[in-house]
Order: structure tokens, then sequence, then C-alpha cells
């Protein structure tokens, strides 16, 4: 313990990494001090602790997901021979809202009760800025000002949605991830903007939950997932009745009454539609503005704003650290954000020596035909090694209770392997339950398991994870 | 004795083994014939070709299971948004059953055509043993032809067993092979027994809406990990199944309106009461009686299974015997598949690959279901003693049963056994939604002998309830399962 210090370690960003890194200084008995401060969206909204996953991202995003699910499953209700359900009713939106965020509020009291109580951590609701490479100045909701300091800092200050920047009024006029899951009115007729896994799963759920919906993409969907997988869920998403506008942007966006007119231009033709909301998921940006980064010398990437770390996750300033969303070239992901927390407060109080590692970090897309994956696309890996030297497994189909309702769409499962030494690098699964089916393929694909370990496993029968241990025919 | 047809591997049995064998060995070149002829319940319950576990077993049962577990989410939906759901609505039994037989029908209509397509000649005849290279085949008006065959696979599973100690039980109770078929449905049931299937068909059963009640002789699960089997029976219990433990049916009597007077004994004491149906589920035996083996020579254990060496050949030669029907084998669908693959490449692949039966995960589809890979805890202790290993324990809910309050906050489970010394997880057990999904990943990484520190240094998907098994700290017998704050 450094007395020349008020903390021992000062965390600005109370997320996913910033609270993970608080929970492990604070059992080791360090002295932790955290500010975590939500700027309201341009619409007001705002939350509690815990970062983007519990408030406006994984959770709030999994439960509607998991709302339309069970709104599809009417269908087999009624097929596998249960009365009084009808399976074409509406959706109540200010009951779904209440209840998710009835979740959302307990997770924030959880984090604050835990937050207050435990011994050594020093929780401000204030927004954090550097002021020198060991002072945080705090600022609360009225302007005023106090200052800390801290032996290590460590900046967790997460990403926002990013808005396009040549439509005037754009904030006012749309929304984005940060307002969706508490709207107060349920969002009607819908555009999408963007491709992204955050555009397909709320377009995906959005229509689930039977709101008219249209998705407007500029190129292709899923950038940097295996595009094939990406075109089959698109098609799937078409089945379900989301409508895609492809190769464009919207070129500007008014309000007509209350709604809004969105006008585009699609093969040199301007098109236009009225919509009831319009919501923008193009990607994310570092929220690093206003963190008096370049005052203290802190590095970022002056395009993105992402702060530049090593590997160690320390900055240019040698005591002050930064992990998760903000940081350049990271997964934007929660659970890499924990562990590479846990590995920070390991390395530098209790002699720990793992950094983090990025590679065959499985993931999953909640989209309505869910998609799981761990290590390389199909582009990736031909890119890396070449068609020749690879084998692509493929195979379509049919979970089992799908046959009740006649479910239409297919699932389907890729696997890419290593021709010279039967390696599976690329694990791909499209269909029911994706995140439970990949988890435990993450821990085999780490292992760098061939294709004939995954043949000699017994399938668990009838499921829809034998598949991916029965794989005989290739593209 | 006219031979009408010469065949170098003949399969008695057209059920999961038997039909993967027969087409393995047709794609590598071999004339193979199939025998397969479903000798009707003593209720006259009968199916087509596929076997217990499409026709049975594994397929309807999950079908049942999962219109159960859709009935339950009806809360769900309500507490969701969704309108117009009416929670109380019943199950109507007839359209249930009608999906599911169109479905298995489906099943053996592919199966069919499958053996078409691979020109697998096919004979929906009852086949026995006459010499060790000839097959009696006797057709349903009892009309007798003879094949030949170089090898013999005998594939043909098991059928429920019943009490021998009540009289006339055939006719008053039902079996598993009677319950997917029934016409009407069962009412007011009182299960017997306390296998998966037994537990499995009281929860669907329960689920749908028909009061059902378990009858247990001593232990449920015997064989699987017994804090896990003591945790579905808690969720099973709060989901409304009785269960009437340590009591034994004495008499079974049919009474007016068709029902049934059941009399047990539980803990010295007589009780009884009326059900609307018994199903009988006390375990399988083989269903070797008919086929003649001892004429032949192929050696059977006291209980029919029939005696194999590891790469399933019988006493005699050229007979081989795959599935429910062979001592010390588990009995399932996909090691019955695999099995009788490998034999095939074995007889006309030139392959030499054995099955092995180490870690393969199971799935019990009880209401909160259960994925095992490896050793229960009571097998890790009798192999190794608790020195050896350390066992890994969370108690944790699933997001998604946040939705609604009710759900039992401390059903769902997880338990890692370790060895000390490797550090190699040797058992997994995971009870929750989606066991079968969330288990098949781990089985690969287990035979592959990960250690707990490789489970750990995988990144988590969130949320899941999988990533429950690589965040696991607390210790069985040092620290609480119970997680803490969020």
């Amino acid at each position: 313990m450094n007395p020349q210090y008020q903390y021992d370690i000062f965390v600005i960003g109370g997320g996913s990494g910033g609270l993970t890194v608080v929970d492990e200084a604070q059992k080791l008995g360090k002295r932790v001090g955290l500010a975590d401060y939500i700027k309201p969206s341009p619409h007001g909204t705002q939350w509690g602790t815990g970062g983007t996953c519990p408030n406006v991202g994984c959770i709030p995003k999994k439960l509607m997901h998991m709302t339309a699910l069970i709104g599809e499953i009417r269908h087999e209700l009624t097929a596998t021979g249960w009365q009084g359900v009808d399976p074409h009713s509406k959706n109540d939106w200010n009951i779904l809202v209440n209840e998710v965020q009835r979740q959302v509020k307990g997770i924030n009291k959880g984090n604050d009760d835990w937050l207050v109580t435990t011994n050594g951590i020093t929780y401000y609701n204030k927004l954090g800025k550097l002021k020198d490479d060991h002072t945080v100045e705090l600022i609360d909701k009225d302007g005023q000002s106090e200052f800390v300091t801290a032996e290590y800092i460590v900046i967790a200050v997460g990403s926002r949605p990013s808005f396009p920047t040549d439509i005037p009024n754009v904030k006012q006029l749309t929304i984005t991830s940060d307002d969706l899951f508490s709207l107060k009115k349920a969002p009607g007729k819908t555009l999408v903007v963007g491709a992204s896994y955050v555009a397909l799963e709320c377009a995906g759920f959005l229509t689930g939950l039977g709101y008219d919906v249209t998705v407007m993409v500029r190129s292709i969907l899923l950038r940097g997932f295996d595009q094939e997988v990406a075109e089959r869920i698109g098609e799937f998403m078409k089945i379900q009745g989301t409508k895609f506008i492809r190769g464009t942007i919207p070129s500007s966006i008014e309000d007509v009454d209350g709604k809004r007119l969105v006008k585009w231009v699609l093969n040199g033709q301007e098109q236009s539609e009225v919509f009831d909301t319009v919501l923008l998921a193009i990607g994310r940006s570092a929220d690093t503005q206003n963190l008096g980064l370049e005052q203290v010398g802190v590095q970022t990437n002056k395009e993105s704003g992402k702060i530049i770390a090593n590997d160690a996750d320390s900055t240019s300033v040698p005591n002050i650290f930064a992990i998760g969303d903000c940081v350049q070239g990271r997964l934007e992901l929660t659970p890499t954000a924990i562990m590479c927390g846990k590995r920070l407060i390991k390395r530098l109080y209790c002699n720990g020596n793992q950094i983090m590692e990025y590679s065959d970090v499985s993931t999953t897309v909640f989209t309505p035909l869910e998609y799981g994956c761990v290590g390389y696309s199909e582009e990736a890996a031909i890119k890396k090694f070449g068609k020749e030297n690879l084998k692509i497994f493929a195979s379509e189909f049919t979970p089992l209770f799908w046959n009740f309702a006649n479910r239409k769409g297919t699932c389907y499962a890729k696997l890419i392997v290593k021709k010279d030494d039967d390696v599976v690098i690329g694990f791909h699964y499209l269909g029911p339950d994706a995140a439970e089916v990949t988890q435990g393929f993450g821990v085999v694909i780490k292992l760098k398991a061939k294709k004939s370990d995954l043949d000699n496993v017994v399938g668990i029968h009838p499921s829809v994870a034998e598949e991916l241990v029965q794989m005989q025919t290739w593209k | 004795m006219q031979i009408t047809q010469e065949f170098d591997f003949f399969v008695i049995g057209g059920g999961s083994g038997g039909l993967a064998a027969a087409k393995q060995a047709a794609s590598q070149g071999a004339k193979v014939g199939l025998a397969d002829f479903v000798k009707p319940s003593p209720l006259g319950t009968k199916w087509g070709l596929g076997g217990t576990c499409v026709n049975v077993g594994c397929i309807p049962k999950k079908l049942m299971h999962f219109a159960a577990l859709a009935g339950e989410l009806r809360k769900d939906q309500v507490e969701a948004g969704w309108i117009n759901t009416d929670m109380q609505g019943k199950h109507d039994w007839n359209r249930m059953t009608e999906n599911v037989r169109n479905h298995i029908k489906k099943l053996n209509f592919q199966y069919k055509n499958q053996l078409n397509n691979q020109e697998v000649k096919y004979y929906n005849k009852l086949a026995e043993l006459e010499k060790s290279n000839i097959v009696k085949l006797v057709d349903k008006d009892g009309g007798v032809e003879f094949i030949k065959s170089k090898f013999i696979l005998i594939a043909v599973g098991g059928r429920p067993s019943y009490p021998e100690d009540i009289p006339e039980i055939e006719k008053k109770v039902i079996t598993s092979d009677d319950l997917f078929w029934l016409p009407n449905n069962p009412g007011k049931t009182l299960i017997v027994g306390a296998s998966y299937v037994a537990l499995e068909c009281g929860g669907f059963l329960n689920g749908l809406g028909y009061d059902s009640s378990i009858m247990v002789r001593s232990i449920l699960l015997r064989g699987f990990d017994q804090q896990i089997a003591g945790k579905i029976e808690d969720y099973m219990v709060e989901s409304g199944v009785k269960f009437i433990n340590e009591a034994i049916p004495i008499n079974i009597e049919v009474i007016e309106n068709n029902r049934r007077l059941v009399t047990w004994k539980q803990k010295g004491v007589q009780h009884s009461d009326t059900f609307d149906t018994v199903l009988i589920a006390t375990g399988r035996k083989s269903d070797t009686s008919k086929l003649n083996l001892e004429r032949v020579g192929v050696k059977t254990n006291k209980n029919g299974k029939i005696i194999c060496t590891i790469d399933d050949r019988t006493s005699v030669s050229n007979i081989y015997a795959i599935g429910d029907c062979v001592e010390g084998r588990p009995e399932l669908t996909p090691t019955a598949i695999k099995c009788g693959q490998l034999l095939a490449n074995r007889l006309f692949g030139g392959q030499k690959k054995m099955m092995c039966y180490q870690f393969i995960p199971t799935t019990v589809f009880t209401p909160l279901e259960y994925g095992c890979i490896g050793y229960s805890e009571e097998e890790a202790i009798n192999k190794f003693t608790q020195n050896e290993i350390i066992i890994y324990h969370s108690i944790f809910k699933p997001l998604e049963w946040n939705l609604l309050e009710s759900h039992y906050a401390q059903a769902c489970m997880i338990k890692l056994i370790v060895m000390a010394s490797t550090r190699r997880v040797i058992g997994l057990h995971y009870l929750g939604p989606n066991a079968g999904e969330v288990v098949q990943g781990y089985a690969v990484a287990m035979k592959l002998g990960a250690t707990k520190e490789q489970f750990d240094a995988t990144i988590g998907i969130h949320p899941t309830c999988s990533e429950e098994i690589l965040t696991l700290t607390a210790v069985k017998g040092i620290d609480n399962p119970q997680k803490e704050g969020c």
C-alpha cells in the first residue's frame, strides 16, 4: 500500500470490465475507488450501475429475444395439444419493458448494494476525468468537482452507439440500443439502420414481437463473421417477415407528424418511406472524449478514439491501464473484458504472468435463428491457409421439435478443418440454443481438437448438438 | 429347407444399431439383409421400422417432454407481455399423439427408403437362428422362409419387463410400449419405477396436466449421481409430481370404469388408491428368448443378455451382437449406432477401430434436464478415494427463469469432478435447461483429457447457462455452492 495515494487502484467505468477489476482488487484487500456515471442518451435515457451489458446490452437484449422466441413457440403449443393459446395475438410492449426493466433494476440494485457494503470500495456516481497520471477529477451532475489520487488507474469506459455525421438532427430523430430497452411507447413500424449483430438481433426480436420491421444495410451482413452463415441468417429473418433494403444508407430523416420520413437512394432512384421509429445500429464508439487523455499523454487512435494499450493492458502512461470496449484491438464482449480484468489484477498484485488472449473466443449472435461460432470464418480460413488446404464439412438439419408446427427454414452446421493435421479451426452452428451448443465446443477448439476427435464422441440423442459430432459430408 | 437368399451380412432387428450396421455394411459393398418384426405388446400395441428409439423411446419421449415444457412456458409468455394465452388451458392428448404419430410414421418411411436406396433387403418377418449361418424368417401369417448369411448380427434390443408377483399384470398395466400410442389420455396415472424412463414419463405427464404419482422401491436413477437425482426429485415435487417412496405394489385390480385399484406396502404398512392408468417402468429385458440362441450355441447371461467380446463377437464365431441386447453395453441409441457402424467397417471395410465406452455423454429428459459425462460423485469416490478428487459445485439460476419469480431458485446445479493430481475433469454434471445441448461439446473435451484449468481458460459466452461450467470456483466440502452477488 502506497500512503502517497488515496487509493491503490481507481477505476473509471463500472461496466463488465471495471466491476471485475474492483472486485478482484478489493478481494485482495486493496483500497479501491470506482467512478461510474451514465451520460444520458440524446433522448435523456439513463441507467444504473453495471455498464452496457446488464443495462442496454446482453441482458435486456436476450430477454427480448427470448420473449420473441417464446411467442413463436405458441405455434408448437397449439400443435402439441394445448388449448387456449392464440399464436397470432399481440405482445404488449409496456408489459414487456416493465418486466425487462424489473430484471435490469434488480441487477443494478445488486451491484449498488455490493458497492456500498463491501469494505475497501468507495463508489462515486460521478463522471471521471484524468487530471494527471495519478489524479482523477470527479464531476457530479451539478458540475461540482473533487479530486482523488491513486497508484494505478484503470480506464474501462466502454463505448456508446455511434451516429452518422451527415444527417441533420439525427440524434433527435432516431433512437439507439441505449433507448430501445426502456422505450415508453411501442416502436411500431421500425427501420433498423445497420448490419451489425446489434442491428440484426434488434430487428429479429422486434419482428418476433409483431412489429413491421425493415433493415437497411449498406453492404454486407455481420462484417467479420462467416458470410455464408450471415446470409443464411438474413434469409431466415426474411422468412420470419423482416424486410431488407440492401446496398444503401439513409440520405435524410425528417419528422412528419411525429413519424419519420426516411429517404434513400437505391440503383440511382430516390426512395422513401414513413416509419414510426428509426433505430440506428451502425456501430459503437469508444467513450473516451472528455476523459482528459490527451492532456495526460494517454495515446488513442485518433480516428476511432480507442485507447492504445499493450498486451499487458498498459497505456502510454505506465501506471494507467485500459481494458474492455474502449481499447483498440479488443473483442467487444463482456466475458473477455471480465477475464482481462481478472488477469490484470493478478499481474499487478499476485505475480501473475498471464496476459489476455483473444484467439478462439466463442461467441453467439442472438438473431431469430441463433448463431454460435468459434475460430475462423470460412473467408478468414481460406485467406490464411488456402482453400486447397482445408476441408469444410457442412450439414443442414431440422431440430426435432420443428416438426410439430412445420417450421420453415433450415439449421446449419459447418466445421473448417485443416487437411494436414485434421485440426478443427472453425466451428459454426446456426440453430436453436446456439450459445449452449457452442460453449462446450469452445473448450474443444482451444484444445486444438481434430475432426476425428469430434467424430469419436458419441452423440446425445435426441439433441441438435449431436449434429456436430456426426458431420460426414464436405463441400 | 430351401434357402431363398444368400447374404454377406444379415441383421436381425431394425432398431438404432441394426439399421446403422446394415446401411454401413451395404455402403462398404456387402450384400445385406435385415429382418425387423415388432411383436405386439400385451395390449396389442405395434409399430413400424426403426426400433425402440424412433417408435417407443427417445423420439416420442422427447416430443412429449417438449410439449410439457412448452406448456410451462405459458406463464412466461403472460409475464413477458403475450396476450390471449390462457395459462389454465387444458391439454388435448389426442392432438398431441396424432402429431407425434405422424412424425414417427415419417421416420418409419424414411428408414424403409434408406434401406431400399442402399439395396438392403428388408424382411418384415420375425427371425430366429436355425443354424449358425441360417436364419428362419416367419411372417405374420406363419409363412416360413430360410436365408443363409456369412455373418449374422443380432440387434434385437429390449422390451419392458413386468414385475413377476402380481397376477395377470400384463393386461392391467401399460408400459412405454403403449404410452406413446394410447388412444385416450392416461388420466390419473401411477408410474411404478425409478429409472429415467419412469421419471421422464412421470415428469411430462405431470407437465401435460395429468395427476401423476411415482412409486419408487428404493433410490432414484440408480447408477446416476445421487445428489443430482435428489435435486431432480425436489424439482419434480415442486412441479406437482407425487412420490411414493420405499414402496412396491402388491396388487393391481381392475375396477369399475376400467380404473385400477392399486395396493402397496410402504414401511410395512398397506395403502391403496385408485388410478386411471398404471404405467410400469421397472426396467427392460433383452428380447432374446425366442431367437433360439441356445440351439445354435450363442451364450447369454441369466438375464438373457448376449455375452460378447470387445469386438462384438458372440460365442459363435460368425455371429455378432450389438446394442441393448448385449451384456455390459449402455442402453443408448448413439452408442448402438456407432458400434454398428464400426463393426460394419471392421467386417467389410478393412478397418480396425473398436467402440470406446469411455466418457459417453447422456441426458435424462426429466422436467429439469440432467446431462452428464463420466464419473458420478459416488463412482469417483469409490474408485479414487476422497483425497484424490476435488469436486467443484455451483447452484445457478438461468437468466430466462428471472422472467418468472416462481421458478425454484436453487434448482439448477453444476458439478465438476476433478482429479487432484492431474487436474483432469473426470465427471461433469449439469442439471438445468437444455442439458443435452449444453453437455455435448464438453464430452469431446473430456475425452481429450481436458483439465479444470483448460476449462477455466476458455472464455464464456454471455449470457448462457453453459458458461457457468467455465467459472466454477466453489469446492464441495469447503465452499457453499450458492453464487453471491451478480
